[in-house]
């Protein structure tokens, strides 16, 4: 994307690294719950509070969780790696260092495609992923003076996920953060739920005149906790270094945090103040060693992934490229879906989920899971319109009526005596009627105004209640006018 | 009755066993001599209480048979295990009212084979020197010539003191560049450190991760052996322990070492070398010689740098592993106008002064810019001190040094005090084994001129602690030491 | 290398440790004289050596995912300076 400046015209150039919470009954290090929304410092080991001797214990899960999230993201699963200690001294941090993964992480160079507005597609390049412990939580609001501290979250598993420099525009962020999520969730690896904080991203954002190659200096936007404000943040962030650039002035890499509030980022701290970590490998975990038999263990559970799926409901099920892409995005609607079209109409299928049933789910604010209307009816509903056994119009009244009661929609269609009628005789006495009743209209159709005939054909379905064959209708009318 | 309190461990399990005397009356017999021992300043927590209780249970083991392998067996405990609802401390102001709500592995298998728990073991402040001089607690008087004021060694100093004294049938040691064995040879005991991952490290309060390992002081080789039975094992809940059985080592006691190869470095001789270390252990080469040993002369041509690495990777990690005293959720706090106010405040008073300065050494060879420079040299180095050992090991069983090229010092010695470099220095016999991760014991050999004890040091293969008991037996059989009495 | 006074403050300042001002001198050249007797490591020939950073060859052993430890914020908090509503409380921390 080119922004116009007063200079001349600007590009963006971004990167972003996410913190994904690892699902696991478990933490990373110790044997407490990852449950953190209990009672504070309930669920909380000797371990995670860094108690004097006690030692870190590497949860095997968190390892199958990081291979599976590298694999989704056909990356290079590393055989060796290497926990490492990054020091500094924070009030959430118990140890007073994270364990992390800095020369050798378990996850190498990968590859995201992502889906944009115009239908084109981009591949984002994975630079690595390592696995880590998440801090504990203060809360500064109980108090004026006082901060308080528990450690419930302190040791849950992380996936840290970083990509290169790869966007150029808000909006490949923003399709990047929701593909991966996406995948994540398809994985089971990470529930990606930025506003819990259980998906947490920062982007590293500078720009550059069109046709420059290097790259400028850099602000780290941190923490920002939602799809929409990292792309506001990164649009905010473009903006202000081309103003700092076209006033003269110089710029040099800083962190800063997004403020949903302005719309604006805030300036946090200069490079120079940047911790000095002192990163050594850990010496209480010996290396990571996986074996090529493991890896191709975790390979074959993988489920099948957005990217495989939409191809695949593309080619055999007939579905657009958009509709693929929407359907596919989520895993329960990619699942609700392929249920819904097991054995009937794919693309009508499609249309149905999403048109009315989206509808009704967001009118009723229902998530797909809890649906009335479960996929096998939908199917059904289909079913029955391609059979001509309802209208599209009776259908939608169908529909109506499962979405209350969550019932067979041939057992309403029968229970309601709705079936369309295709018996030529009583369609035919309903048309005589019509004529018979209207003989100006037909009058005036016979003296040209044949748009009329769409009125008739209203007439005709109308008195038969909607349940007419339309076709049959059309066929007696041109007969008969 | 004589004095109950002399007797080794396997004396006194046959004692006990035989029923010449109660676990209850042992135990007492130990509490008075904790009691009449207070000027040593060996213990800095001694409890009575827990050990009677103890002692009651063992009694009533013994009486319906169920007693356990160390039943009944009074030890102290070096102060860095930390024992459930027994204050621990690491002999730093820091954790002077530290209440640990959980048990270390190695002491909580210790107790559960039946040992009695005497008290806590005066120590160098988080295991950090050579002469419990850094103890926030005070230095531990060695028991050899109480009146001169001499040191015990360090850093285990209040267990070599206690064992040697007879204030506890034995106790448990940390080495991280020589703690057990260099107390031990200054108080005239007998110490070793297993092999790094032979004992777990789990509820021992780290001082350098990967230096670090629990071992027995006792009062002869054979209660060394006992004690390790009991100490080491796997343990899941330490990672770099390692998953390989262990042997009982007693069965090691007392097999011959003939066709044995010993290997006696040469840069364990340096010039200046002490005439009477040196003569004790030409002494040990002799006897081992006269059992039908081969001796062989051998090089590890790194030993000169092994003090210098071993002061940049022990500070690096313990400046890591010590971060976590901040005064937040345990500890001393002292307040401040911020969070980092307190932490510096907290942290500023709450350690001593060595403690503080490997901190920053650590610090310092860790930080952006000096990392590749001195820490990653040094594990490079570390590494070409593990191939000597290796290279050495193809052409020796065991290999047979000096503990240290000192004896007992007077507490309070200008020239260390002066200059920290000099105290490291003692450590060039010890502090190689650690980097390699080796088993390495100490045993005395025998008393200088001015009636100090001296030891010599037998290191092994990996995992291979067998030989070293084996050795050490043939060594203690014909040294003939005399305990202090 | 030399370390200088800055050096000496700066790291006091990372490892979170005050020095006091009379003695910021006498600490930095006893630091000095450390770093100098390191420094012999310069003299040993560690070209393509491997540092050693695991003492035993062996591989990480991996846990079960099994909830073993929790509900013990009483066990937790024992040992607190300050602790309010099972929370740890801290001099206001400010980012």
């Amino acid at each position: 994307m080119i922004l116009e400046g007063k200079t001349g015209n600007w590009e963006i150039v971004c990167g972003l690294e996410i913190h994904c919470q690892i699902i696991s009954k478990s933490k990373i290090f110790s044997s407490a719950s990852t449950n953190f929304g209990c009672d504070a410092n309930q669920n909380v080991s000797f371990v995670d509070v860094a108690m004097p001797g006690m030692l870190p214990t590497l949860n095997m899960e968190c390892v199958n969780q990081a291979v599976k999230t590298g694999l989704g993201l056909r990356a290079q699963i590393n055989k060796y790696s290497v926990f490492s200690r990054k020091n500094y001294f924070y009030a959430d941090l118990p140890q007073g260092y994270q364990i992390t993964q800095f020369e050798y992480p378990i996850v190498g160079e990968g590859i995201v495609s992502i889906d944009l507005e115009d239908g084109s597609t981009k591949d984002i390049r994975i630079e690595r992923m390592h696995i880590e412990q998440d801090t504990g939580k203060s809360l500064h609001d109980m108090s004026p003076t006082k901060s308080f501290i528990d450690f419930n979250r302190a040791g849950v598993g992380l996936m840290e996920i970083v990509t290169r420099p790869d966007f150029s525009s808000s909006e490949e962020a923003g399709a990047f953060l929701k593909k991966l999520r996406s995948i994540l969730r398809y994985l089971g690896t990470c529930d990606g739920n930025m506003d819990e904080g259980s998906m947490r991203c920062d982007a590293s954002v500078s720009v550059r005149k069109v046709g420059e190659t290097g790259f400028r200096p850099r602000a780290e936007i941190k923490n920002v906790n939602s799809v929409k404000f990292v792309m506001q943040a990164i649009d905010a962030e473009a903006k202000r270094q081309i103003e700092v650039y076209e006033n003269g002035e110089e710029f040099e890499q800083e962190t800063r945090q997004f403020d949903p509030v302005s719309g604006q980022t805030k300036f946090m701290r200069k490079k120079e103040f940047a911790h000095d970590y002192r990163y050594f490998p850990e010496p209480d975990l010996p290396p990571l060693v996986l074996s090529d038999e493991y890896i191709e263990e975790i390979k074959n559970q993988l489920p099948e992934l957005p990217d495989a799926k939409k191809a695949r409901f593309i080619e055999t099920m007939g579905l657009t490229k958009y509709d693929a892409m929407v359907i596919c995005e989520n895993k329960e609607t990619a699942e609700f879906f392929e249920k819904a079209a097991n054995g009937h109409d794919g693309k009508k299928v499609a249309n149905w989920l999403m048109g009315d049933f989206f509808a009704m789910l967001n009118r009723k604010n229902l998530t797909i899971d809890n649906s009335p209307v479960s996929a096998e009816n939908l199917g059904k509903l289909v079913d029955l319109i391609e059979k001509n056994i309802i209208s599209g119009k009776i259908a939608k009244d169908v529909f109506e009526i499962m979405s209350e009661t969550g019932e067979d929609p041939e057992k309403i269609v029968e229970e309601k005596g709705l079936k369309q009628v295709t018996d030529t005789s009583a369609i035919e006495a309903i048309v005589d009627m019509v004529i018979a009743n209207n003989l100006d209209n037909v009058t005036a159709f016979r003296n040209g105004k044949t748009n009329l005939k769409g009125w008739f054909v209203g007439q005709v379905i109308k008195e038969s209640k909607g349940k007419a064959n339309p076709q049959i209708v059309n066929e007696l009318l041109d007969k008969k006018l | 009755m004589a004095d109950i309190t002399k007797l080794t461990i396997a004396q006194t399990l046959d004692c006990l066993k035989n029923k010449e005397f109660t676990s209850t009356e042992l135990t007492q017999a130990y509490i008075k001599s904790m009691e009449d021992n207070r000027d040593l300043n060996a213990y800095v927590l001694e409890t009575p209480e827990t050990a009677l209780q103890q002692a009651k249970i063992s009694d009533e083991k013994y009486a319906n048979g169920t007693n356990r392998t160390l039943e009944g067996i009074p030890l102290g405990i070096k102060d860095l295990f930390c024992t459930k609802d027994i204050r621990t401390t690491a002999c730093s102001h820091m954790l002077d009212s530290f209440i640990p709500q959980y048990e270390s592995t190695v002491t909580s298998k210790l107790f559960n084979d039946g040992a009695v728990c005497l008290g806590k073991l005066n120590m160098d402040e988080f295991a950090m020197g050579g002469s419990n001089e850094n103890s926030y607690f005070g230095p531990v008087i060695n028991p050899w010539h109480k009146e001169r004021k001499l040191v015990a060694g360090g850093s285990s100093g209040g267990s070599a003191a206690a064992v040697s004294a007879n204030i506890c049938a034995a106790a448990t040691g940390t080495d991280t560049g020589g703690s057990i064995r260099q107390p031990a040879a200054f108080c005239g005991v007998t110490g070793i450190k297993p092999t790094y991952g032979r004992c777990s490290r789990y509820g021992i309060m780290a001082f350098a991760s990967s230096l670090d390992q629990a071992g027995p002081i006792a009062k002869d080789v054979r209660d060394c052996a006992i004690l390790l039975n009991s100490m080491a094992g796997y343990d899941t809940k330490d990672s770099t322990s390692v998953n390989i059985p262990v042997p009982d080592f007693e069965k090691a006691l007392g097999s011959s070492v003939k066709g044995l190869k010993i290997g006696i470095p040469a840069e364990y001789r340096p010039q200046g070398l002490n005439d009477e270390i040196a003569s004790y252990w030409d002494k040990g080469i002799e006897i081992l010689k006269q059992a039908g040993a081969e001796i062989v002369n051998i090089s590890l041509p790194h030993t000169k740098y092994a003090l210098a690495a071993y002061y940049i990777i022990a500070p690096a990690e313990a400046s890591s592993n010590l971060s976590r005293y901040d005064g937040l959720r345990y500890g001393l706090r002292v307040n401040g106008n911020s969070i980092d106010d307190m932490y510096t405040n907290s942290r500023s008073a709450g350690f001593g002064k060595e403690v503080k300065r490997r901190i920053m050494v650590g610090t310092y060879v860790l930080s952006a810019g000096y990392y590749d420079a001195y820490y990653i040299k040094a594990q490079k180095v570390r590494r070409l001190i593990k191939n000597d050992f290796n290279n050495a090991f193809e052409k020796c069983d065991v290999i047979l040094t000096p503990t240290s090229p000192v004896t007992a010092f007077p507490i309070g010695d200008k020239s260390m005090q002066e200059n920290p470099i000099n105290m490291w220095l003692n450590d060039i016999f010890t502090v190689s084994v650690n980097l390699a991760g080796l088993p390495g014991m100490s045993l005395p050999v025998g008393l200088s001129k001015d009636g100090l004890p001296l030891g010599l040091q037998l290191i092994g293969k990996p995992f291979d602690e067998e030989t070293i008991f084996k050795t050490a037996y043939v060594l203690e059989q014909e040294a003939k030491f005399e305990r202090l009495k | 290398m030399a370390i200088d006074t800055q050096t000496v403050i700066k790291i006091a300042s990372l490892s979170r440790l005050k020095i006091d001002e009379d003695k910021v001198e006498a600490t930095k050249d006893e630091f000095n004289k450390i770093i100098n007797w390191v420094e012999q490591l310069s003299e040993v020939d560690t070209d393509g050596v491997e540092p050693m950073f695991a003492v035993n060859d062996t591989q990480l052993a991996c846990r079960e995912d099994i909830v073993v430890e929790g509900n013990q914020a009483d066990k937790i908090l024992k040992n607190a300076p300050i602790a309010e509503y099972d929370y740890f409380v801290v001099p206001k921390v400010v980012e």
